[in-house]
């Protein structure tokens, strides 16, 4: 369980440090998809030790514990956001935080449908 | 009492445990004999989860929501980006690599639309309601990103606290109505394989918000859409105070 747990760790913090070179090298003080990385390193070590036979039932239980974790983090994540100030700072913010979000689930549909043609 | 409420001092993550998995419980309880299943248990506990952030904001008067209230603590560090993020990772663990290597392009087309669509958007609305300077334009239309472009932004620009603040809250809005509106819209966009999903991460972009979206309307796919969720922000903090301020002053 615990090499599991450890082998998600290392993922995590590696891909943490690509995403943060990433986002120094680009001369930008945010993280540069810190956590895809951390998921493309997660998978691709599951792959390789997979073809080695290293791979182990016990080994996945440890990060298969923080995948259903995820969404009680999710609802704990909720429960602790700014939620009134958010809607207190003005109708701006609430106009500019919706009306953006109808737009892109439109633009979603058309790329849907135009990606299935092509 | 005194001695209980102590302990609940002192170990405020086991106490969230606790709150969350009750919470959870009654939701599942709800959603199965009430709702017949139609709405999933885990989109009605993010729901009120959100009204007791509201609620939490309003007797608390601190910044994060629910947390704010001694008894409630812990949510802050469960629901903490370091949390958050690991748990995310963590999904991968049943993503397939080869479904996502054949989505890339679809995913990188998906940001660089939803950068823009939002941006665009928010600017317009800023414009709509009076501002008329590039660097307040530019913070909100970043803060119509994530809330994290937008202080990034507005901070690399120059902008005042109060638009700062402004963008913080659009973005926040931002994750809630994304939160809200996937599991409502996601049969009707088509949203039910990975591909679609790693499309849809890239367009909506606030990690949290595709991601709570994501678990509530079907958990497998949320691996796929936090891989391009996370591309966004940094995008959204590369692009908005270079390139997008520039063609904004060059329009006006």
């Amino acid at each position: 369980m615990i090499k599991g747990l450890a082998l998600l760790s290392v993922s995590f913090i590696l891909g943490m440090w690509a995403g943060e070179l990433l986002g120094s090298w680009l001369g930008i003080n945010a993280n540069v998809g810190g956590v895809g990385f951390a998921m493309i390193f997660l998978i691709l070590t599951k792959e390789f030790f997979t073809r080695k036979g290293w791979w182990k039932g016990e080994l996945e239980f440890g990060i298969e514990f923080w995948n259903k974790l995820y969404i009680p983090v999710v609802i704990a994540m909720a429960a602790s956001l700014n939620v009134k100030s958010a809607i207190s700072s003005g109708t701006l913010a609430i106009f500019a935080g919706i009306i953006p979000v109808i737009l892109a689930f439109i633009v979603f549909y058309f790329l849907m449908k135009s990606f299935k043609i092509s | 009492m005194e001695e209980l409420i102590k302990i609940i001092d002192k170990n405020g993550l086991i106490v969230a445990f606790i709150l969350v998995g009750l919470l959870t419980w009654l939701t599942d309880i709800f959603s199965k004999k009430i709702l017949n299943s139609k709405i999933p248990g885990s989109a009605i506990a993010i729901f009120l989860a959100l009204v007791f952030g509201y609620l939490g904001g309003v007797f608390g008067k601190g910044e994060n929501g629910l947390a704010d209230l001694g008894l409630f603590k812990g949510l802050a560090l469960l629901g903490g980006s370091m949390f958050r993020d690991f748990a995310i990772v963590a999904t991968a663990i049943g993503a397939s690599f080869l479904l996502i290597r054949k989505s890339g392009l679809l995913g990188l087309i998906s940001l660089i639309l939803g950068i823009l669509v939002f941006f665009a958007a928010g600017v317009a609305l800023a414009w709509a309601w009076g501002y008329r300077d590039a660097v307040s334009l530019c913070t909100i239309g970043a803060g119509a990103c994530t809330y994290i472009v937008g202080p990034v932004t507005g901070g690399a620009l120059g902008a005042s606290s109060e638009v700062i603040a402004l963008s913080i809250g659009t973005g926040v809005v931002k994750t809630i109505a994304v939160t809200i509106l996937t599991p409502i819209l996601a049969s009707k966009i088509g949203l039910n394989n990975p591909s679609a999903a790693m499309a849809f991460g890239g367009i909506m972009g606030t990690s949290s918000g595709v991601a709570a979206g994501l678990a509530a309307t079907d958990p497998k796919l949320v691996p796929y859409g936090a891989v391009t969720a996370t591309f966004y922000t940094g995008l959204g903090c590369l692009v908005c105070p270079s390139l997008f301020y520039i063609v904004l002053n060059w329009l006006l």
